[in-house]
């Protein structure tokens, strides 16, 4: 198909093109409301971050990772994405890690969020963090909160006994195995490509933890 | 200091930190989030506006009209820069396309405006609001179709590797007319994006007309030349910084959007602003990988040795690009008496092509390594032979010269060795395990070795602490402490005593990071400091330093050890120089080698490939750091494995953008696709290169990969593939009948 013209696009041409298209369309009437509106009301939040308790107001539309970032400069957790794509943003909450940039900070009133800040220091590492340092678990350190985050996490989650897409047996207990740990990490990207030295640097934590 | 004849005995020979697998000094920053990437710099810019940046809805064609007033009137804007009011604006001499749109488009996603607001959400909201009417223009977008009337243009892929328009040695027609045995075969490979972790990202501030942007680039000379030139001012009122980096790969090489429109942004708001560009604006705003097609023709007796070498490869790019140089490594590795090598380039309207990881070899040897694989079958010789029979250790091309070194030949056998490459069977499709078809591939690893120009200042402290500060960038690379290790060396002190401080503009000016030249060429420049503060130490304490030793702290002549602290006691000592190379690199060939095993296993109901062994072994000059520098193989042969098995940006060629812009849609490896990988360093140190006698490797271990597990692939199927990404729909009609596997 033949286009040379915005103005003489067929339906079809319009429909494929659409994400081509979003800004030239960007002018539904909701929005032109909401631009002419008030700043949008605060919402009153607390959160207890790293064992901190912070009262916040915040535009309802801010996620948790900004939150973090941007609101309390905790910016050890990162965004990869912004799309619940890439694991950067890894965080644990209440237990059980998520995807930071997933969700709103409203939705989370009162929760107990810990962040890679929360783990350890340079001066007094995690037992997870001192061992991505000596199997090189990292190269540019993007990922590397997240990596870790998400591996505490699933050490966790195997401890528990929750299973995975790759646990061939639930009634025996689960094991940290190569495939175990491979399979729950990968929700984390790493274009560094240090998976090898992950899986070691966990083996190993996972192995003392036993 | 100048590098003119090969490096004799020097203090990096003891190897007593050099060398050493150190475990990476930025590494506790990194473990805890401390360490800050451009976005994150809160203390240098407080209180910075946020910028959100909309990028253009059509490839090709202009902007009929801007009408930014919804915007303007938006909660908590504070500017909106479009080309209307930016003012005149230059275009960065490495840029192809100039990065802010208007009233032209030249490609998807090119910047066309910035929103400033007091929060991201804000700025995000009203950038939504922004009409902007586009006439859409016609453009090729279709490599495919404009691939025959695509005239030969040579090129350099701005990162080291470069490829002639037509050279020719011999008669090749001939040659290939009367051999034996030959191959025609065309490969193709697709776009493929760097999909670095941290995103384009910087803050930007003026102070009345000096601009300071925190980023994230690899080469921080050229994004303060380009981003001078661009907003046309003079180079001296810019500083960059960019001491964190989340990855480049090439992505980040060139002056990009994000700094331009952050440092508009601010001038139009009157304070600093922060820019992250979103993970699906990336892929088109900003540069990839081009997709090639190569056509390659191997001649070869019945003993298996080449007579006729072909290599013609076409890509594309926008008007004034460069062609991906996939031919490249096909000059220098092969012998072969006759030889054609051509490039083509078609005038494309995608977004801008250009270097990534290892341009050009990588592409190439993808191509050319499934070949010789194919070759090797068709001679019924083993695959590994067949490359070391066609070994050569001069230019194929000028015969009088040498490889300075070249250890192809060890990497192979040995690598085989340790693979166990004896237990692949010959004949494709036969190992098994259980639904399993396995298969074991090789392939030859190269890539040349580019010294570039670098400098670094030294200081010895008062309390002894050795400072280095140069411009070098840490991508990922280990540049932070194989620095501190050549410092901790020429020293003489621990690794504890050295402060290494990056990527800033204000200190001296150095390689920078890409084409694998970053380590070698950045610590040379920190050598040639090095020798200079050591005469200064020397001179301090009345010593002579051609006789002085620096070891464990103390600077050792005659017998007597002065503690090195002493020289700096009525103040510090600071040296400042340049390594520059003369012409070793013309009269010997520099390059790398390695050599890559891979098995795989493919699923004999569903065709999907995963691979289940990974080997590299590489010749590389001195490993500075055995840790880091396996890191950046296993790295490497991660994001081979993505280009053998999924990488592909989709092109649409009715609308001309690359379609899965997203980390969903692009896909790279993940954990689970990875298994333990090993790597193998012969042991070298080639001092034709440098003082550090080292060369690079974190491209090397990218190149050749994607064969490796393409013929591996094949072995365990018999399906050849020779167009990547090998997705499973492009062998799943033609593998063995699961009924006869069964049976067998
Ligand atoms: S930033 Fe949250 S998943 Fe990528
Ligand atoms: S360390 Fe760079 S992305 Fe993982």
């Amino acid at each position: 198909m033949e286009c040379t013209d915005g103005l003489h696009l067929s339906r079809r041409g319009v429909l494929a093109g659409g994400v081509a298209s979003v800004a030239v369309a960007a002018a539904p009437a909701a929005e032109a409301r909401l631009a002419s509106a008030a700043p949008p009301a605060m919402m009153p939040v607390s959160l207890e971050v790293n064992g901190r308790h912070h009262d916040l107001r915040l535009d309802p539309r801010t996620t948790l990772l900004d939150t973090l970032r941007d609101h309390l400069q905790l910016t050890g957790t990162k965004k990869g994405c912004d799309h619940g794509q890439c694991g950067a943003c890894t965080v644990i909450v209440n237990g059980h890690r998520i995807n930071s940039c997933l969700s709103l900070a409203v939705q989370h009133d009162r929760d107990r969020i810990t962040t890679i800040e929360g783990l350890g220091t340079p001066d007094r590492l995690h037992p997870m963090q001192a061992a991505f340092v000596r199997h090189d678990g990292f190269q540019c350190g993007y990922c590397t909160p997240g990596q870790i985050c998400s591996a505490v996490a699933v050490l966790d989650e195997i401890k528990a006994g929750i299973p995975s897409h790759v646990s061939h047996d639930l009634a025996t207990p689960m094991r940290p195995t190569n495939t175990e740990l491979r399979e729950r990490m990968s929700g984390n990207i790493c274009r560094c490509g240090a998976y090898s030295n992950i899986a070691e640097a966990i083996t190993e934590v996972a192995g003392a933890a036993a | 200091m100048k590098f003119d004849t090969p490096a004799g005995p020097n203090p990096i020979d003891r190897m007593k930190v050099v060398g050493q697998p150190h475990d990476r000094v930025d590494g506790p920053l990194k473990v805890t989030g401390t360490a800050p990437y451009a976005y994150e710099r809160h203390a240098v810019a407080p209180g910075a506006l946020y910028g959100f940046i909309l990028g253009a809805a059509i490839a090709k064609g202009r902007i009929a009209a801007i009408d930014t007033r919804r915007a303007d009137a938006a909660p908590g804007v504070k500017a909106v820069v479009s080309y209307l009011n930016a003012g005149p604006l230059g275009k960065g001499g490495k840029n192809t396309a100039k990065l802010l749109a208007g009233p032209e488009v030249d490609h998807y996603h090119q910047a066309v405006a910035i929103v400033v607001a007091d929060t991201f959400e804000q700025a995000r909201a009203a950038a939504r609001l922004i009409d902007v009417d586009y006439v859409r223009g016609s453009g090729a977008f279709d490599l495919a179709a404009a691939a025959p009337t695509a005239p030969l243009t040579g090129g350099s892929s701005k990162e080291g590797s470069a490829a002639p328009k037509l050279d020719r040695v011999g008669d090749f027609e001939s040659a290939f007319a009367a051999a034996p045995v030959t191959l025609d075969a065309t490969y193709t490979t697709p776009d493929e994006a760097h999909a670095m972790m941290e995103p384009f990202a910087t803050i930007a501030a003026w102070d009345g007309d000096r601009l300071t942007v925190w980023t994230s680039n690899q080469m921080i000379n050229w994004a303060h030349e380009d981003l001078a030139k661009t907003l046309g001012f003079a180079p001296d009122k810019l500083r960059v910084d960019s001491p964190f980096i989340g990855g480049g790969f090439g992505g980040k090489l060139f002056l990009r959007a994000d700094a331009v429109m952050a440092a508009l942004g601010a001038k139009a708001a009157g304070r600093p602003v922060k820019v992250a560009m979103t993970r699906p604006m990336m892929f088109n705003n900003a540069t990839h990988r081009p997709a090639t097609i190569q056509r390659i023709r191997l001649g070869a007796e019945r003993s298996g040795k080449l007579t006729a070498i072909a290599h013609e490869a076409t890509s594309g790019d926008l008007p004034g690009g460069s062609p991906e140089t996939a031919t490249s490594q096909t000059k220098l590795l092969y012998a072969a008496p006759n030889r054609l090598i051509g490039q083509r380039l078609a005038v494309l309207d995608l977004p801008e092509g250009n270097a990534m990881r290892a341009p050009g070899e990588a592409s190439g040897l993808m191509a050319l390594e499934i070949a010789m694989d194919e070759m090797a079958e068709k001679l019924g010789l083993d695959p590994v032979e067949f490359r070391i029979v066609n070994d050569t250790q001069v230019d194929p091309e000028k015969p009088g010269r040498q490889f300075s070194q070249r250890q192809l030949v060890r990497c192979l056998r040995e690598g085989a060795e340790r693979f166990g490459w004896r237990a692949r069977d010959a004949q494709p499709g036969r190992r098994r395990d259980g639904d399993t078809l396995i298969g074991l591939g090789v392939a030859t690893a190269f890539r040349n070795n580019i010294n570039m120009k670098s400098g670094a200042r030294v200081r010895l402290g008062g309390d002894g602490v050795v400072t280095v500060e140069t411009d070098m960038t840490d991508i990922g690379t280990g540049s932070y402490t194989v620095i501190a290790q050549t410092a901790a060396e020429m020293m003489g002190v621990g690794l504890d005593r050295v402060v290494v401080r990056l990527g800033d503009s204000d200190f001296p000016t150095s390689s920078g990071s890409g084409g694998q030249w970053g380590g070698n060429s950045s610590t040379s420049g920190v050598y040639a400091a090095c020798v200079k503060l050591r005469e200064a130490v020397a001179q301090r304490l009345g010593l002579d330093p051609a006789a002085c030793d620096f070891a464990d702290g103390e600077v050792r002549s005659g017998g007597r050890g002065v503690a090195l602290t002493s020289a700096a006691r009525d103040g510090e000592l600071v040296a400042d120089d340049t390594m520059t190379y003369g012409t070793l690199g013309k009269q010997y060939q520099q390059s790398t080698f390695g050599a890559h095993f891979v098995e795989v296993g493919v699923d004999a109901y569903t065709g999907e490939i995963r691979v289940r062994r990974m080997l590299a072994v590489c010749a590389a000059g001195r490993i500075l750091n055995p840790k880091t520098a396996r890191s950046q193989v296993i790295g490497a042969m991660t994001m081979g494995v993505g280009g053998a098995l999924m990488e592909e940006l989709v092109v649409d060629t009715r609308f001309g953008f690359f379609v899965n812009h997203d980390l969903a849609g692009y896909e790279v490896p993940v954990h689970a696709d990875i298994p333990h990988q090993e790597v193998v360093f012969l042991d070298e140190a080639d001092d034709k290169v440098s003082p550090m006698k080292a060369k690079g490797v974190g491209e090397l271990g990218l190149c050749g990969v994607g064969a490796a597990v393409a013929n591996a692939a094949y072995n365990a199927t018999g399906v050849r593939i020779r167009d990547y990404p090998l997705t499973l729909d492009k062998h799943l009609d033609r593998l063995p009948e699961v009924g006869a596997m069964r049976r067998a």
